[in-house]
């Protein structure tokens, strides 16, 4: 409950200002708290005189003491480790360190020949293997049931996995059942120097504000992380550790839902999250017959093709090349965004891009604020001179 | 076929953003929308109606101000609204959300599909729904772009993946919860506007909904916002100068680097 002491309460009106969602009126000088509050507290600091506090009554979900250690969920999907995988080994094993603790790695699926040992040489201590024919597809009751279990058995304090489209759909179903406290989307994970506690700082408002949280009063803490945001640590191939096959009671299965078919086509070049450089279109490509060029331009540099949410409706390229608040968040080493005017939901989706450059011909579009480099110019003339030049300096 | 759909009321956030003085959210100026991947979930599930018959309840936890997007659900096709209120669930982050969800529909009665639009744009976690299915032990599937069959008992949709996309069948009762590829959403029409204007809303508080204190709002979410900041600024403004063969001739070598095997790979 937030609760105004109204002997203390000047009526200053400053809490008024800072709360985020207008929940707050001053009424015959004391404030009055609204419907709207979250009890987000960014009132209570504001407050001079210290009429204002929060008092919160933790239900404490779980012993905590008993959770030790890091574990990481490696996806693994069609023969491929997801590049996430080996990036989660790489922050969780700095975790582990810093907390003392093992780091160990799940990993799910089929037929997954000798992916565990590379895991081990990417900086994972165990490796809980869990293979079974039923596991070769994901789906989310199945994933979920046996990551579940493993995190029953072993009691780790910090839970990652990968904010990918499998992570993001399944994680949230163990937090769920775990009771646990999970943080989605995470670009930054440190450790809280007083009590050990996982900080994790994600960005919310499609990239306007960031925001720390923490769980405080339940394990595990989980988290899934962005891909291309940590680093993978070197492949090691002497490194040590052990691989644990796990027992999958294909029974306990409730096969509720089947997958009937698993369609990879052109799609497959498509996961614009996990590409290094993405070329990007928008409305100054004028058709689909604009995006030629991006492909041209993006085969010269080995890019990927994405696009903005203007030209996706327009049908000119399907949706999952599209970037931005209602697409896909994107943090490439370069982002070229052609013919992009720079709208704030594109640029929720590619701001925490390595480079970003720009051509437009409109010298005031606002994608330029955010543009390590800009050509303000007709795409149809600079982006053919641009491949040339580059083919020519190869 | 009886359908549920979950909606959340957001600020625009092209509106919102963190004033660097303060700290705060600047909320001059923020309109509250309803979260656009949930008017494709509810176009949805108004478009299953009208091949199968049955209901569309829209349901919300919110503030009371929630109300007037609920309306607008009515006037876009849903039968009937539910607002779940009550300032015990302030502060409730995803696992807390789901709870009060899951007890607020165990209330409302049977369902056959329960849709959700693939996360909400101020938080974007993605989280409730998978949540929300799992506390109802019914199966789930997320951003789904398309529902090809809806017979009874199952459905077949295709689940996008970064990949590609996948085709699943999953056993009704069920959630799903989709993204903005699977229909253009329709404006609301005038007789849905009449309705809407008519509408009786039904409030339920925690009481009504037979919640545990300890599971909902700030004291019940085991998850907790300890700072907020702006993200880091960017440069930029850097444009170009010189005659545009000189640009480019400047971009080359700013991108040569990223581009040359082993360079900055």
């Amino acid at each position: 409950m937030l609760n105004v002491n109204e002997e203390l309460c000047i009526g200053c009106g400053i809490c008024e200002e800072s709360c985020p969602f207008a929940a707050i009126e001053v009424e015959n000088g004391c404030a009055v708290i609204g419907d709207s509050c979250t009890l987000c507290g960014a009132c209570v600091e504001t407050c001079e005189v210290e009429a204002l506090s929060l008092d919160i009554e933790k239900f404490a979900k779980t012993d905590i003491s008993g959770w030790s250690g890091v574990l990481v969920y490696c996806e693994y999907r069609e023969g491929k480790l997801a590049p996430v995988s080996t990036e989660l080994l790489g922050v969780g094993r700095s975790l582990a360190d810093k907390r003392g603790v093992g780091l160990s790695a799940v990993l799910i699926g089929y037929k997954t020949g000798d992916t565990a040992e590379k895991l081990i040489g990417y900086g994972a201590d165990v490796v809980y293997r869990a293979e079974h024919e039923d596991l070769e597809f994901f789906t989310d009751e199945k994933y979920c049931a046996v990551l579940t279990g493993l995190i029953k058995e072993h009691q780790p304090e910090i839970v990652l996995a990968g904010a990918t489209a499998i992570g993001r759909s399944f994680i949230p179903g163990v937090a769920t059942t775990l009771n646990a406290g999970l943080t989605a989307d995470c670009t930054q994970l440190s450790i809280r120097e007083e009590d050990g506690a996982l900080l994790q700082t994600r960005p919310a408002f499609g990239g306007n504000i960031m925001a720390t949280i923490v769980c405080e009063s339940s394990r595990p803490q989980m988290s899934t992380v962005r891909p291309k945001v940590m680093k993978e640590l070197e492949f090691d191939i002497t490194r040590k550790g052990e691989i644990v096959d796990t027992a999958v009671d294909a029974t306990l299965f409730k096969n509720r839902v089947k997958v009937l078919e698993t369609v990879i086509g052109a799609a497959a070049d498509v996961n614009i999250q996990e590409a290094d450089i993405l070329v990007s279109g928008g409305r100054g490509l004028e058709s689909a017959k604009g995006f030629e060029l991006i492909k041209k331009l993006a085969d010269t540099v080995a890019a990927k093709v994405s696009a903005s949410r203007a030209v996706v409706d327009a049908g000119w390229i399907p949706y999952p090349h599209q970037v931005g608040q209602t697409g896909k968040t994107v943090a490439p080493k370069l982002y070229i965004a052609c013919g992009i005017s720079g709208a704030i939901q594109h640029v929720a989706g590619m701001q925490t891009t390595e480079t970003i450059v720009a051509i437009n011909r409109d010298k005031n579009a606002t994608i330029f604020d955010i543009a390590d480099y800009g050509i303000v110019g007709d795409l149809f003339e600079v982006i053919p001179k641009l491949i040339s030049k580059i083919e020519e300096r190869r | 076929m009886n359908i549920i759909v979950c909606v959340k009321q957001v600020p625009d956030a092209k509106d919102v953003r963190l004033d660097p003085e303060t700290n705060t959210l600047a909320r001059e100026g923020v309109e509250s929308i309803m979260n656009p991947y949930d008017q494709h979930a509810l176009e949805e599930a108004v478009r299953l109606k009208e091949t199968h018959g049955g209901e569309v309840v829209v349901i919300t936890m919110g503030p009371p101000q929630a109300e007037e997007m609920l309306r607008l659900a009515i006037s876009c096709g849903a039968d009937r609204a539910v607002l779940i209120s009550d300032r015990a669930f302030a502060g409730a982050d995803t696992w807390a959300t789901s709870y009060t969800l899951e007890r607020a529909i165990k209330t409302i009665g049977d369902f056959d599909l329960i849709l959700c639009g693939k996360q909400a744009i101020d938080g974007d976690t993605a989280q409730v729904g998978p949540g929300l299915a799992m506390r109802l032990d019914i199966p789930y599937t997320t951003c789904v772009q398309k529902i090809r069959e809806s017979g009874s008992g199952a459905l077949v949709v295709e689940r996008m993946m970064d990949d590609g996309y996948d085709v699943l069948e999953i056993s009704l009762p069920a959630l799903l919860s989709v993204v903005k590829d699977i229909n253009e959403p329709r404006v609301p029409s005038l007789k849905g506007k009449m309705r809407a204007k008519k509408a009786v809303i039904t409030t339920l508080g925690a009481a009504d909904i037979n919640a545990e204190s300890e599971c909902i709002g700030l004291p019940g979410s085991p998850t907790q916002v300890v700072n907020v900041f702006p993200p880091p600024a960017r440069g930029g403004r850097a444009i170009l100068t010189g005659t545009l063969d000189e640009q480019i001739d400047q971009l080359v070598d700013k991108l040569i680097p990223f581009i040359q095997p082993g360079g900055n790979q």
